[in-house]
């Protein structure tokens, strides 16, 4: 059969892609080989293993892979797979694998670095081989690169490529968001996450993160629905908690309003939706908790500190971070149809409970598998990879506020008013078609 | 590991399950009545789940009451922990006014269950009436084309009241909430 499909080259105009880019299996196999498998993924915070041989296994493109803390502290990422017979070591997602890795097939051993420890009758059965600790082949492999900034670990599986740092970019702001608002200056993770399976492409998540226009129109039911009750709790109490608020700006904040947010867009496919989260009223709560960010910054700093502009982080090709609340979700391609969602929260040290329970709330109400949010996003994603199927169109466009950015130092901007611009997707797959491109 | 060590750890796993078994609370003529009015109320509640009366079943808790599913079977107290449902009168009402509105996506095309609740055991009855009581069930979803299955346990905490029983609290723990969600739960289960 011909291939239908237009070359690489020729998927991703500068406002519209084409089909197969969501749809095409042997796109997705080279998607793995060419972005998940290069660039910087995430695979957890360093508080998801705090004892030495305390693990979580983590998917990198098609590459099972194991994040162990080691003796030393030390904070590894390997193959999760004995270099024998190729069995994968770990088989829970997560718990202590003691002092040593054993493969339970024929109790290979390995230290947390992945270095051959023992193999059963090493002298008597494999003199004379390839087979000995010096051979680097004995060992479980490890990622190429592993890199931590501020508490949060991510691997390269090549040795090449900018650091996580130059990677990130101005895009580590997410985690200077998240880190700087504990008064302690960092995190702490809250076990365990929520995973949820989309049945959809990967890309189209990521592309509804940062989607402004999206929620007035996808989420207006739970707006409403949340709505009605916060202004019954007002009237009777005089104040909803802020939980309702989370809820009900999903419709009190209207399409024009959305449009008054901002959206920076940079190189490697990063975008950050800028907008205030309406997340620091003046009750008692919150006062209580600025005053402690005072007492460890100073006012100057406190005051720079909350007024971080920020909505939603993307972080190309796999996290999508929302600082102010202190969350974040993973992404894992599975299928070209079938993407895991790793949802995960983390605890401000320092600062008062109430400060984490907005977070949690959040988690909740938005990111738990009962979700009031998201389920209409799945919905909407799981039309979308099947209406792409269809022969009724060759193209998805992204040609809102198309030819308006303005570019400054190399990030692109939307103009004011057009906060719903589609930008972000328009750079997501302006990076999609750099990294296909290196063969 | 040493045969005296692999013993120890043996000996150690077989303690901890003995101090997880469960209690069985011995049967006395009187109960019969209570765990019949308990098995009424619990078929009750899983008709008025699948018949989508969703106001009948938020007004089968107290004022005060609670439906929480928790996120790890190890939980013990809903408040402050990440749960999948944990919903007072309040936020189950914005649950369901979302569900009814007409768009919500998710819930316009076709789905319905079959609920199935049976080893109802009253573990506790105090001498007001109120009860606490273990159940199991087992919900059967139609959604679009596909049939799922649900599964796992009951604990509802029940006030007895002249109008019969008010949960004032329903933890749900669901089998299939230890595994990734395929699906996202829309109401309660």
């Amino acid at each position: 059969m011909p291939d239908r499909n237009p070359p690489i080259s020729k998927l991703v105009e500068p406002d519209r892609v084409h089909k197969s880019v969501y749809t095409d299996e042997q796109l997705f196999e080279l998607e793995m080989e060419r972005i998940h498998e290069r660039v910087w993924i995430y695979c957890g915070h360093e508080t998801q293993v705090k004892k030495p041989g305390d693990y979580y296994t983590v998917q990198i493109g098609r590459q099972p892979m194991v994040m162990v803390r080691g003796a030393d502290g030390k904070v590894n990422v390997l193959y999760n797979r004995c270099p024998h017979r190729g069995a994968m070591i770990c088989g829970d997602r997560h718990g202590n694998t003691g002092e040593f890795f054993r493969c339970s097939y024929h109790a290979w051993t390995f230290n947390h670095d992945g270095k051959l420890k023992n193999i059963p009758m090493m002298e008597s059965g494999y003199q004379g081989t390839r087979w000995n600790r010096d051979n680097p082949d004995c060992n479980m492999k490890q990622a190429a690169r592993v890199a931590n900034y501020r508490g949060f670990v991510f691997a390269s599986l090549v040795a090449d490529g900018p650091s996580l740092v130059e990677f990130l970019g101005p895009s580590k702001i997410a985690f200077d968001d998240i880190c700087d608002r504990a008064p302690e200056g960092e995190v702490e993770v809250v076990p365990n996450c929520f995973r949820v399976i989309q049945n959809s492409n990967w890309k189209i998540f990521l592309e509804n993160q940062l989607d402004a226009l999206h929620p007035s129109v996808t989420h207006q039911s739970t707006g409403r629905a949340a709505r009605d009750v916060e202004v019954q709790i007002e009237k009777k109490t005089g104040h909803a908690p802020l939980a309702y608020h989370m809820l009900s700006a999903f419709s009190t904040v209207t399409i024009d309003k959305w449009d008054n947010f901002q959206t920076l867009n940079y190189p490697h496919g990063h975008c950050i939706l800028a907008g205030y989260m309406g997340l620091r009223p003046q009750d008692p709560d919150t006062l209580a908790y600025e005053k402690t960010l005072v007492k460890a910054y100073g006012e100057k700093r406190k005051e720079e500190i909350l007024s971080t502009n920020i909505h939603h982080v993307l972080i190309y090709p796999g996290l999508s971070v929302q600082s102010p609340l202190q969350q974040l979700r993973a992404v894992r391609p599975l299928g070209v149809n079938k993407t895991l969602t790793e949802i995960w929260h983390f605890r401000l040290k320092g600062a008062p409970e109430p400060i984490y329970r907005r977070a949690l709330a959040y988690y909740n109400l938005v990111n738990s598998p009962a979700t009031l949010i998201n389920a209409d996003d799945l919905e909407n994603f799981w039309k979308i990879q099947t209406g792409l199927g269809s022969d009724g169109g060759d193209w998805v466009s992204f040609a809102r506020h198309y030819g308006r950015d303005i570019e400054k130092d190399g990030v692109l901007e939307t103009g004011e008013g057009m906060g719903t611009s589609e930008a972000p997707m328009r750079n997501q797959m302006k990076a999609w078609s750099e990294f296909m491109a290196r063969a | 590991m040493a045969k005296k060590a692999v013993r120890k750890v043996v000996k150690k796993a077989v303690k901890k399950t003995a101090a997880r078994k469960v209690s069985l609370p011995a049967y006395k003529a009187g109960n019969y009545a209570t765990q019949h009015a308990v098995e009424q109320f619990l078929y009750k509640q899983a008709e008025v789940l699948d018949a989508k009366r969703w106001q009948d079943y938020i007004d089968l808790f107290t004022d005060e009451g609670v439906y929480w599913m928790p996120a790890d079977p190890a939980d013990r107290h809903w408040d402050g922990i990440p749960s999948i449902f944990a919903e007072d009168k309040n936020l189950m009402t914005v649950r369901m006014n979302r569900v009814l509105h007409p768009d919500a996506w998710s819930q316009r095309p076709l789905w319905g269950t079959n609920h199935v609740v049976g080893n109802v055991i009253v573990e506790k009855e105090s001498p007001n009436g109120d009860v606490v009581v273990r159940s199991r069930f087992h919900m059967l979803e139609l959604r679009r084309d596909t049939v799922r299955h649900f599964a796992g346990s009951y604990v509802h905490q029940l006030k007895k009241t002249p109008n019969g029983y008010r949960i004032k609290m329903q933890r749900v723990d669901m089998t299939n909430a230890q595994a990734a969600f395929e699906y996202v739960l829309q109401v309660w289960v």
